[in-house]
């Protein structure tokens, strides 16, 4: 059955999310729907875009399409029970939520954790971010049009994995800290195959350069694309690979060390360009900097028990009060704020996720670029739709 | 020729033979790529490619089009129905005429046509029209952002393509295919005199086929799958064949053309021209899955300010030697 232009143009353009971006009088600019299935979006992202030819006039995204209430569950659940709603927050870095969420309970009840136990959250949480940024890698050239990296990233990325289910005895949410420590400590196999796999990832890293970094048409089309700016960034409260690639040597892990952060020896890398290709540099020079960490860890580290004598049980009550921990995750500053009132489930849990601030500054950013353009934008962005709408 | 009771004409019975062998080609040569552009994107990503079906996977074609066959065929609401279902015959259809002048070997030929060069270059032109109605019958936005893509694309890179061939067809004083590869010694080939033409050919052939790196009409993480966003079954590996079927044409064209077609050192036949269209199609897969894509005003920008200039001035240069020498 046909439509009339007039039905059809309700049937696409009418709903709520849309009503203020009708197209205008002239009809030369055009409604679309990036999304919510949009293979670039990596996820359940919806952007609405108004075009002018392949032009991007206005850009703005819609959320709320994965959304899981996670915060809510927070207040239903003992504190225990809540800990593998965190792998699921932001599966690609999930040790990082488990992190920051143990950190603000550990807070709230006073607990100390054993310093074995605090190296072990290193080693295995920058391993988690180096995942993470292969997978972005990978996800990100797929984006751009090349198939191949993603599963030369894989490849590594399998590795790690592997050496995670050693101690973690899972792959991808990852469930691990509890308050006051760790649920198993480091074998001999996990620390003889992470040893073996820091100078194999180091090896690889001057091929991803060769294959990819150098790539002519790669560099035609990130650089100059997508600029934000320090200014950008403070506005939106942008953190992680995106600021640092704007310049500003903004890390959780060095602006306010929390655990045993400060006695390591690492650099934080940052890119003056402002563009995809500096947010792309920057995340290619934390893997280098995240194997320098856990070598540092692993020579480093104590012996000792792994986690606190005494450590919450599952239906542990903390005292009344609030606190708030932020760690460095792979997309940017996390951090939860847990307030309790003296039971034993929190009264309240805020997820401050990275990806929501990043998120935000697309609209602006994405303004009068093609649509092109906006892919490597959105790409370069290290966009996780589950951690944005928790 | 006398049949029983009937007289058939030889003319229609060489049609329909050729018509017979072209669809066998076809067909064959649709599925060996389909397999070995799956075969080769696993081995540039390090993994076997297909590996169940049948002894290294050699079934898998088949596979995959009884599983096409067996999907539902969509047709989007609002969609111009009988331009959405011409638009994957018309795609494929030249395919036919377009191998007419193919010279395979010495006496193995469709029909010698004298512009067979012309006929080819005439008819490759039609798959734009059908890409153009796939997009704009789908009702699809996306869809229709790709047929706007393969346009301005195919039009723009149609110009250095022909400029590039007129070089050699100057070189060689014809149109037709049989005498310029027949002109062609065994090794010195017109990509010898030629390297610059070649070059270009081929850059626009990838262009014209819609090729990663330069596949915008159809790429996936921008328009999600471009001007066939709408097509499913059947009428999908319609589009498929017929891509599959233009990259053999375009690399017939430059095995004839500049890779002195059947000759070779020694045993010259058909097999070189096999031997060497393969190997071109292996380039075009190699180049696939190793690039990125373009943007599309990079794309232009490539064409007008390289491919044409320089072309041009291949064409002078060919056309100045041409009259001293």
């Amino acid at each position: 059955m046909l439509h009339t232009e007039r039905e059809y143009s309700k049937l696409i353009a009418g709903d709520f999310y849309t009503h203020h971006m009708e197209p205008g009088p002239d009809d030369r600019t055009m409604i679309l729907n990036m999304g919510p299935q949009h293979p670039s979006t990596h996820g359940v992202l919806r952007i609405v875009i108004e075009i002018d030819g392949e032009y991007i006039l206005r850009a703005e995204p819609v959320l709320g399409y994965l959304h899981r209430m996670q915060e809510k569950m927070g207040e239903l659940k003992t504190y225990l029970q809540y800990m593998p709603n965190m792998g699921r927050v932001d599966y690609l870095h999930a040790l990082a939520w488990n992190w920051a969420y143990v950190g603000a309970v550990e807070r709230l009840g006073g607990i100390e954790v054993p310093e074995r136990a605090q190296y072990v959250r290193v080693i295995t949480t920058e391993l988690n971010r180096i995942s993470s940024h292969l997978l972005w890698w990978g996800a990100f050239l797929l984006d751009l049009g090349a198939f191949t990296p993603i599963l030369y990233a894989f490849d590594d990325r399998e590795k790690i994995l592997d050496l995670l289910q050693i101690p973690t005895g899972s792959r991808l949410t990852l469930c691990y800290f509890r308050p006051g420590g760790v649920v198993n400590d480091l074998t001999k196999d996990f620390i003889d195959g992470l040893r073996e796999f820091i100078p194999h990832m180091r090896s690889r890293l001057p091929m991803y350069k060769g294959l990819v970094t150098d790539n002519i048409i790669l560099r035609k089309r990130v650089e100059g694309v997508g600029i934000i700016t320090e200014e950008t960034c403070r506005r939106y409260g942008a953190t992680g690979p995106v600021v640092r690639g704007s310049g500003l040597a903004y890390d959780v892990r060095r602006a306010e060390p929390y655990s045993v952060y400060d006695k390591f020896d690492f650099e934080i890398p940052t890119d003056k360009e402002c563009d995809a290709m500096g947010r792309y540099n920057v995340r290619v020079a934390e893997i280098e900097q995240s194997l320098r960490i856990i070598e540092q860890a692993l020579d480093a580290m104590p012996d000792g028990p792994h986690m606190v004598k005494g450590a919450p049980k599952v239906k542990w009550k903390a005292p009344a009060g609030e606190s708030y921990f932020a760690v460095e995750g792979a997309r940017g500053k996390i951090g939860v704020h847990v307030v309790s009132d003296g039971s034993n489930t929190p009264y309240r849990v805020k997820l401050r996720a990275p990806g929501f601030c990043n998120m935000s500054l697309f609209a602006e950013v994405a303004r009068g670029v093609l649509i092109a353009d906006a892919v490597a934008i959105l790409g370069s962005l290290d966009l996780v739709i589950p951690e944005l709408d928790r | 020729m006398n049949i029983g009771p009937i007289t058939v004409p030889i003319e229609l019975v060489r049609i329909m033979v050729a018509i017979l062998a072209f669809s066998l080609f076809i067909g064959l040569n649709g599925v060996i790529l389909v397999w070995l552009e799956r075969k080769v994107a696993g081995h540039v990503q390090r993994r076997p490619g297909p590996y169940e079906v049948g002894p290294h996977g050699l079934l898998q074609p088949v596979a995959d089009a009884l599983k096409l066959i067996g999907k539902q065929l969509f047709i989007p609401k609002g969609a111009d129905k009988i331009l959405f279902w011409a638009a994957p015959i018309l795609s494929f259809l030249p395919v036919f005429l377009l191998l007419i002048p193919m010279p395979f070997g010495p006496k193995l030929f469709a029909l010698d046509v004298d512009l067979g060069l012309l006929l080819i270059l005439a008819f490759a032109g039609v798959n734009v029209l059908a890409i153009c109605l796939a997009g704009w019958s789908s009702r699809n936005k996306w869809s229709l952002l790709g047929a706007a893509r393969a346009v301005s694309q195919c039009v723009a890179y149609e110009i250095p393509m022909l400029l590039s061939l007129l070089s050699v067809a100057f070189m060689e004083g014809t149109l037709n295919l049989t005498q310029i590869v027949n002109q062609q010694e065994p090794w010195l080939w017109n990509i010898v005199y030629q390297p610059l033409a070649f070059i270009i050919f081929f850059v626009c052939a990838v262009a014209e086929t819609n090729r990663c790196p330069f596949d915008l009409p159809e790429a996936e993480s921008e328009l999600t799958a471009g001007f066939h966003t709408e097509y499913s079954g059947m009428a999908f590996s319609m589009f498929m064949l017929a891509e599959y079927s233009y990259i053999i044409v375009v690399c017939c064209v430059a095995t004839a053309v500049f890779l002195g077609g059947w000759h070779g050192p020694f045993y010259p036949g058909s097999w070189w021209f096999l031997g060497k269209v393969y190997a071109l199609i292996l380039v075009f897969m190699w180049l696939r899955w190793t690039y990125p894509r373009v943007r599309f005003d990079q794309l232009l920008n490539i064409n007008w300010k390289w491919l044409l200039p320089l072309s041009l001035l291949n064409l002078f240069v060919t056309a100045f030697l041409v009259k001293v020498l």
